[in-house]
């Protein structure tokens, strides 16, 4: 059964750039899926559609389904919407937390869909979903840094509080919308540890736009590969070998192959190098 | 001025390859142009409103200086001896300014929302803000007038007044505040299902808090000063006596109650400075 169901999007930008073209995606129940391109290859623009942030074009016979319920048809959003995206948890290479607001009623958050408005609006949040979002903190490993506001926190530590605030949420589909592009090497993994716990251990299915096929191949069983606004690729990640990328993208595809990138002739003696690693660390 | 004995070689020209470096940005014609007509625009402006504003008369603040001296030196021997009723009017004037600006706040919250274009659409946001612009054009005293009229003279009259000049300024400042806000942060509460309300308490209002209270405390000290003349006319406080004693030309009393309002708004400004700092 399809959870995620994206039927001949078209998207055209007000200045007239085509980001989407007729592009069809069906996801089933429980996949973790990595969405790759070059920068403008329009991964981001395909998440926001599923989340119902932007709206396709008038007049292009699009659609979109979330567990058979409809986001937006035919480019307006659907009664549902907001039903719907109460079931999508959403994390954005921004982050997108309040700075000034406490991690944890950042990751409260996430529960305000769920609780009465007048609740939810006042701030009226009871032990137990107090609980659940310590729950989700100690998950990804920073419920020390409940207290603080947001702000303080690392970029990986802002990012993992995004997830916690989906698990709060009790989110069935996660969109990550490239959720490691602005960390170190470490925060990313992390980062894509607790996205793939989330997708074994609840069933959750994930979404995730990646700039580096490395990660697609670590974590993503399946890999959705765009190339100006449409799908170049669709099937295992086992089979995205070098070549394959290179053929796909051209010189474009340096900007998703990280190693394997002859040493620099002026790069360091080893020993140097070493010495500043452990500097950065 | 010419650039080229200017460059630098070595950023011309890298080991063998010689890379061409663009032109640094020049004005264009039409910045040039621009820069005239709004310089040229400003000096007419000001030629054309010297003559109306009396400018020319500037002379005679050195020709009479002495009138102004012996006018002045009335001033110069304050008369304390009713400074208890001073004070009380005083902190009754202080007391007015502060329901003024709390009132303005309370009620210019939801107005701000309404005419702040990422929140509200075009066609709430235009008529709200002409209502806003209404209540901000029109004077203090003006309002103060009315009032008297319709609640009587004393100082709810100027409660009244200050209350509805501000809310015109509040929503002002506030929307600009509403409207330079992070859309991303309110993007990441849309995401979760939240609300339309539930998206500005938590995605808009933590953001632009500090913004608030810095203007709420600076619109308070700016009330304290107004309410200080709103008593001329008959809008209660220290300007109804600071009225009657420049009408009976008692300079020295006037100079009394000229030098409490002095200290009391340096005293509010002190303490609005400090509170501001444990805000932000």
């Amino acid at each position: 059964m399809s959870t995620v169901r994206v039927e001949r999007l078209t998207k055209t930008f007000p200045g007239g750039k085509r980001a989407l073209k007729d592009v069809s995606v069906d996801i089933e129940r429980g996949e973790m899926v990595a969405l790759i391109g070059a920068s403008g290859s329009g991964k981001s623009t395909l998440i926001r559609h599923i989340a119902g942030l932007v709206q396709a074009d008038r007049d292009a016979p699009c659609k979109v389904t979330v567990d058979d319920r409809p986001v937006q048809a035919g480019g307006r959003l659907s009664g549902e919407a907001r039903d719907i995206r109460r079931d999508i948890g959403v994390i954005f290479q921004q982050f997108n937390l309040v700075g000034r607001l406490s991690v944890i009623t950042n990751v409260l958050i996430g529960v305000l869909g769920r609780i009465s408005v007048m609740r939810g609006t006042f701030g009226r949040f009871r032990p137990d979903e107090k609980r659940a979002a310590m729950q989700a903190l100690a998950r990804v490993g920073i419920a020390e840094t409940a207290a603080q506001r947001a702000s303080t926190l690392s970029g990986g530590q802002q990012q993992r509080a995004a997830i916690a605030r989906a698990m709060v949420q009790g989110a069935r589909v996660v969109l990550a919308d490239e959720p490691i592009a602005s960390l170190d090497p470490a925060s990313a993994k992390r980062v894509m540890q607790a996205l793939s716990e989330l997708n074994e251990q609840d069933r959750v299915t994930v979404i995730v736009s990646l700039h580096q096929v490395e990660y697609a191949r670590r974590y993503c069983p399946r890999t959705i590969a765009l190339r100006d606004g449409e799908i170049a690729y669709d099937g295992p990640s086992t089979a995205l070998s070098h070549d394959f990328l290179r053929e796909l993208y051209g010189d474009a595809s340096e900007e998703l192959v990280l190693p394997d990138v002859p040493a620099r002739s002026d790069a360091p003696e080893p020993a140097v190098a070493a010495a500043v690693a452990l500097a950065g660390t | 001025m010419t650039t080229p004995t200017l460059t630098p070689p070595h950023l011309v020209s890298t080991s063998e390859t010689t890379v061409a470096v663009p032109e640094p940005p020049r004005p264009s014609t039409s910045d040039h142009l621009y820069r005239l007509v709004v310089w040229g625009g400003l000096l007419l402006v000001f030629v054309w409103s010297f003559g109306p504003a009396e400018i020319n008369r500037f002379v005679y603040l050195f020709t009479d200086a002495s009138n102004m001296a012996e006018y002045a030196k009335g001033f110069l021997t304050p008369n304390f001896r009713d400074w208890e009723y001073y004070v009380e009017e005083m902190i009754l004037t202080v007391q007015i300014a502060l329901w003024g600006t709390v009132l303005s706040v309370i009620f210019g919250i939801p107005f701000a929302l309404l005419s702040s274009n990422n929140l509200a659409p075009v066609w709430i946001v235009q008529p709200v803000r002409r209502l806003m612009d209404a209540c901000r054009a029109i004077n203090e005293l003006v309002f103060a007038v009315l009032f008297v009229v319709a609640v009587g003279l004393g100082p709810f009259a100027g409660v009244m007044a200050l209350f509805i000049h501000n809310l015109g300024i509040i929503s002002k400042l506030f929307s600009e505040a509403v409207e330079a806000v992070d859309p991303r942060p309110v993007e990441g509460i849309r995401a979760t299902g939240a609300s339309r309300l539930q998206e500005i308490i938590y995605g808009v209002v933590p953001q632009v808090m500090p913004l608030w209270i810095s203007f709420s405390l600076y619109r308070f000290e700016t009330n304290v000063r107004s309410a200080t003349v709103l008593g001329i006319v008959g809008a209660g406080g220290i300007g109804q006596i600071l009225f009657e004693s420049i009408r009976g030309f008692l300079y020295a009393e006037t100079a009394a109650i000229l030098i409490i309002v002095v200290v009391t708004v340096s005293l509010i400004d002190i303490l609005s400075q400090q509170l501001r700092k444990l805000a932000i």
